[in-house]
């Protein structure tokens, strides 16, 4: 594929459970797609919101969270957090009419090497069929 | 059907009178109410102790200096005042209190709070225009029929929570034809009742939600609905978004005047959000362009993410826009969707935490979960 056609998704993973995963999903030789970039956050209780808005606006294609599986977080609680700001910050998205399908919450555990490479092609597939994010062409916001 | 005192007085020169009483018998240590600053209808929230000072104390005037509950906060904040103080503020800025109370942000102890059925207030910018004395006798007209008043604030004219909740007391300024001949005060509580014994006047039994304020609550409804409608027409969208935007100065001044902006530091006016030499590079190298201070909308969308959910629409955000955003209409808007997710109402009780900082481990459980095939 030409790497043009790719889009760019930030990825903001909890270092315990999802990026262990997606090194799992590395040495366990799963195609992961080069659309993705990733950020390795403490706990997804870390990822403010403010970090998702300014991928979005500043032009990437998507913005994905994962985290631990609620129950599992090494921080106990800081997945409840995460995906109470998601939601809430899903719900703007979707009140002022923006893109929201460029944005989303996924659970993968550091055994979950399968489910990080469908994710991650899933996703980048769906922001595929969205076409560039309209936020690269505005240049003074 | 509660306790109500009636004076008969006009509606603000009673509450003035009743006001006096409280500092004169020592109910209350302070007053804190707007309170005229010049002849030209310019007021300010004072605190006041000198019954003299009281003769201008305008406690009932319709316009929003700042929001009541900001201002009640800065001298709680510290501790508790010595002796009560007697706050008169309107339903939103009660509510804002209450939300800032929940966020430690002040206190509610030796704090009797007068509220109002109200009518809404003037942007501030109609101080300036010289016809102030037309607005007011135009304001008290509404009032007395209980009608939206067609020159109070965008988001005054499609509240629905004009009647406050957690109120000691509740001046009653709407739907009453002879609001100039009485004033009437409605005891919520215990503590109101204490208060309000030995008073001047009569106490009588009065209802606070009667067939007129169930007709402006419709009215009201009606045109926040249109308000709705008409931001999902015209205002929706990223471009919408942009355009809305578009006149932005950065002056930041919506989250300084904002009542549940309270952060010391606000992490849009901190080193974080510091653009570095190499960062104008970079971009511009990306872009071909950039626009100095960068990060309008980020800047808006970020606060509204960070305290949306508990806004009170008081309006004060649009009314000081200096370039005449409509800040409140998006945010309330928002707002209420949020608060929706949760069925929450901000300032409803002082109880209930704050959604953005709190999380049931049974809610949204579908969200994360991978759900494509195995």
């Amino acid at each position: 594929m030409n790497n043009n056609d790719m889009p760019k998704i930030i990825g903001f993973l909890c270092t315990w459970c999802s990026y262990t995963g997606a090194d799992l999903a590395g040495t366990s030789r799963l195609r992961i797609p080069s659309s993705i970039r990733v950020i390795r956050t403490m706990c997804s209780g870390r990822i403010d919101p403010l970090f998702v808005l300014k991928c979005y606006l500043k032009g990437a294609d998507g913005v994905m969270m994962m985290g631990c599986h609620p129950g599992d977080c090494h921080y106990q609680k800081g997945n409840y957090n995460a995906r109470r700001r998601y939601v809430m910050l899903h719900n703007i998205f979707k009140t002022l009419g923006l893109e929201k399908d460029r944005i989303g919450l996924w659970w993968v555990s550091a055994s979950e090497a399968p489910i990080y490479a469908k994710v991650t092609n899933e996703f980048t597939q769906q922001v595929k069929r969205l076409g560039p994010n309209p936020l690269r062409e505005e240049i003074f916001i | 059907m509660s306790n109500a005192l009636k004076i008969n007085k006009g509606i603000e020169e009673g509450l003035r009178d009743f006001l006096e009483f409280l500092l004169k018998s020592e109910k209350a240590g302070a007053v804190f109410a707007l309170k005229k600053m010049n002849g030209k209808g310019a007021v300010s929230y004072s605190l006041i102790t000198d019954t003299d000072e009281l003769k201008d104390a305008v406690p009932l005037y319709p316009l929003m200096p700042v929001n009541a509950g900001k201002a009640l906060s800065s001298f709680t904040l510290e501790g508790v005042p010595e002796k009560p103080v007697a706050a008169v503020l309107r339903p939103c800025e009660l509510r804002a209190f209450i939300e800032l109370v929940k966020r430690a942000q002040g206190s509610l102890d030796n704090i009797l709070l007068i509220s109002l059925t109200c009518g809404g207030v003037y942007p501030l910018k109609s101080l300036t225009d010289g016809n102030l004395k037309k607005l007011l006798s135009q304001y008290w007209e509404s009032a007395k029929k209980a009608d939206i008043d067609p020159g109070i604030r965008d988001t005054c004219q499609s509240c629905e929570n004009f009647i406050p909740q957690l109120a000691d007391m509740t001046v009653v300024s709407l739907g009453k034809k002879d609001l100039d001949k009485e004033c009437t005060i409605i005891l919520n509580t215990k503590k109101g009742e204490e208060y309000a014994r030995e008073a001047p006047g009569s106490i009588v039994s009065e209802e606070i939600e009667t067939a007129e304020t169930k007709k402006l609550k419709e009215k009201r409804k009606e045109k926040n609905e249109k308000m709705v409608e008409d931001f999902q027409k015209d205002g929706s969208g990223l471009k919408a978004l942009i355009k809305t935007f578009a006149a932005c100065l950065g002056c930041h001044g919506c989250s300084q005047a904002c009542p549940i902006c309270y952060c010391m530091l606000c992490d849009f006016d901190s080193k974080t959000q510091e653009y570095k030499p190499v960062s104008f590079s970079s971009e511009l190298k990306q872009k071909g362009g950039l626009r100095v201070p960068p990060g309008t909308i980020y800047f808006h969308l970020g606060r509204m993410s960070h305290m949306a959910v508990s806004c009170v629409s008081c309006g004060m955000c649009s009314d000081v826009c200096p370039v005449n955003i409509p800040v409140s209409t998006l945010f309330s808007i928002v707002g209420a969707s949020l608060q929706g997710m949760f069925d929450y109402i901000p300032g409803r009780d002082v109880e209930e935490t704050v959604p953005s900082g709190t999380y049931k481990e049974e809610e949204f459980v579908e969200t994360g979960e991978y759900s494509g095939s195995g």
